[in-house]
């Protein structure tokens, strides 16, 4: 019944209906490499200053999974943030393949917690956004049908996203992200909402595609068991403002098992260092 | 009007082997017996003026009725049509009394004083005699109307995005929104018609007016408001700046803009009847000032249903178009 209506994106100028054309889209070796150089930040409340991050070092390889755990509040999505280009550091720098981070570029992308699609687009009007504001609509149009695919969604092309479960908003967010191609995926919390079923299900998902499209991912989260199962490296911080306070390499193989005796025993380690004991 | 049902109608229609309990069938029927009554009444009892369509009138009422009285029972087998003639069968009802005792009051009893209280067959005799002029004063009122609403609309969508958007066109325009947004555009009536070349010119700025500042105001709410998250989100894809107003802002201000079209329409009705009374001879509210002046009171009464109609006509047209363009909204008010 929706896709009956003409909507907002009807009053747009037609778009020239080209076939997909031959589309570069590399598999795999395709994520940068990220690093974190003594970076430092603080907020501005009531003009006195918050610091949040505390001289935060790291670098992520370059198709690499790291996980950033800490305790909420602690300054994770501000790091995020910083890497995404949307807000400038106070102090120290922040390189992505040698280029310096500066500004958003969508070879950088952020998916936020909450899935923020735009409620008058539908879904796949949500997914071309990127393509669309950069003028590549026409010649890589192919590539929405091909991310909605991945994420599951290629039924609900034409639904708005107030008719979609939290979980398919979710995934709608992350094939807006996929469809972009990009290098670096950043990912604040994007699973903190859903129900606990749901989680599970896409944070398989997320490692399949991962694995298959190569990108670079720096997630953020406060569910240990969450960053075990995905990710190669644990970063752990501190309460604001932001410290390392370990990095924990995660051995087993993928897809991991939830009940793998390894990462039962990691889990219990974590949480030894962030003061619960398992 | 008629979508307040649309809720109910497809569930109506979508059972169409049911039929109603024979009561609530000839139940309906009652309908038909005030508009059977006024034609008699209107027929037989005597006049105490001279009505020429009377005779008229009484045989319109009389075929309405009768077409209810057959039309009525068999309204549910009649689809979707007669799901409606059946939903509002109570208020034609209800209606064909009031005429019945609009009828008596005036014409048969004439317990209100005749001049200003003219019976039903008299405004028909203005809508069956001068039509034309009649046309022509709704035809000068839409021209005159079209033209202020589509620049005000215009000018103060524009300029509400502006200051929503830019800090700088914020400065500068908020004192003076604020200062002359507030005072009614019918205030710089006498302004207006000695600064502008015509009265024509005059009044399409008076309606521009009236209706640019709700426009303007809420636009630019609407912009102000929008959920930053939403910018973020197209500047991380690589939108430019142009995008960001064009494809995040204004379609996301776009249900707030609306509620400003709403009071843009609703104030620049009062404008252009207050403007065509004083200045413009022409238009409905000229219509009403003449038909005043010449004690004709029919018609007086026959311009204000025109322009009921005129009006109700475009509010709806305003919903329709809402409706086209916020279809992705859930829980719209309907009208």
């Amino acid at each position: 019944m929706v896709a009956a209506l003409p909507r907002w994106a009807a009053l747009r100028r037609p778009l020239r209906a080209r076939p997909p054309a031959a589309d570069p889209a590399p598999e795999g070796a395709r994520g940068a490499e990220l690093s974190v150089e003594d970076v430092s930040h603080a907020f501005q409340i009531n003009g006195a200053p918050l610091p949040v991050l505390d001289r935060i070092s790291l670098s992520v390889a370059p198709g690499g999974f790291v996980a950033l755990l800490g305790p909420s509040g602690c300054g994770k999505s501000t790091l995020l943030r910083l890497a995404a280009g949307l807000e400038p550091a106070d102090d120290g720098r922040l390189v992505l393949d040698g280029e310096r981070i500066d500004r958003p570029d969508p070879s950088r992308l952020l998916v936020f917690q909450d899935p923020t699609l735009y409620p008058w687009r539908t879904v796949r009007g949500n997914v071309a956004v990127g393509l669309e504001a950069r003028g590549l609509l026409a010649q890589r149009r192919g590539r929405i049908d091909e991310a909605l695919g991945l994420v599951g969604l290629s039924a609900f092309a034409e639904a708005h996203p107030h008719q979609l479960s939290g979980g398919m908003q979710q995934r709608t967010a992350l094939a807006r992200a996929l469809v972009n191609d990009p290098r670096l995926l950043l990912l604040d919390e994007p699973l903190g909402k859903l129900d606990a079923l749901t989680r599970l299900a896409l944070q398989d998902e997320l490692v399949r595609l991962w694995r298959r499209s190569g990108f670079t991912a720096l997630l953020v989260t406060h569910d240990v068991e969450e960053a075990l199962v995905l990710a190669e490296r644990v970063v752990v911080l501190s309460d604001r403002p932001a410290r390392i306070r370990a990095e924990i390499r995660v051995e087993a193989p993928y897809p991991r098992r939830r009940d793998d005796p390894e990462l039962v025993r990691l889990r219990s380690h974590i949480l030894n260092i962030l003061g619960h004991a398992a | 009007m008629t979508s307040v049902t649309a809720g109910s109608l497809p569930r109506a229609s979508a059972r169409p082997a049911a039929p109603p309990s024979p009561w609530v069938r000839w139940g309906t029927v009652l309908a038909a017996l005030p508009w059977l009554a006024l034609s008699v009444a209107t027929r037989r009892l005597p006049e105490t003026g001279d009505f020429p369509y009377s005779l008229v009138f009484a045989n319109g009422t009389g075929l309405l009725g009768l077409l209810l009285l057959t039309g009525l029972p068999v309204a549910h087998g009649l689809g979707r049509v007669g799901a409606r003639l059946r939903h509002w069968a109570p208020w034609i009802g209800v209606l064909g009394l009031a005429f019945l005792a609009w009828e008596l009051v005036t014409a048969k009893l004439e317990l209100l004083p005749m001049p200003f209280f003219p019976p039903p067959q008299a405004i028909l005799e203005v809508f069956l005699d001068d039509w034309a002029r009649l046309g022509h004063s709704t035809f000068n009122s839409l021209v005159l109307l079209a033209g202020g609403y589509a620049i005000g609309a215009a000018v103060g969508f524009v300029l509400g995005v502006a200051i929503g958007w830019s800090r700088a066109v914020g400065y500068w325009a908020h004192p003076i929104l604020r200062f002359v947004g507030p005072l009614p555009a019918t205030a710089w009536l006498p302004l207006a018609f000695f600064v502008f070349p015509s009265s024509w010119s005059a009044s399409t700025f008076l309606v521009a007016l009236a209706t640019g500042f709700p426009v303007t105001v809420l636009t630019w709410s609407g912009v102000a408001g929008v959920n930053k998250a939403y910018f973020d989100v197209a500047r991380t894809l690589g939108a430019s700046g142009t995008f960001l107003v064009l494809r995040v802002a204004v379609p996301a201000a776009l249900p707030h803009v609306f509620v400003g079209l709403f009071m843009g329409l609703g104030g620049s009705f009062a404008v252009l009847v207050v403007a065509e009374m004083l200045g413009v001879k022409a238009g409905l509210g000229w219509y009403l000032q003449w038909a005043q002046g010449w004690a004709a009171y029919a018609n007086m009464y026959a311009a204000l249903i025109v322009m009921a109609l005129m009006c109700s006509s475009l509010i709806s047209l305003l919903f329709r178009l809402r409706d086209r363009l916020l279809a992705w909204q859930k829980g719209l008010v309907q009208w």
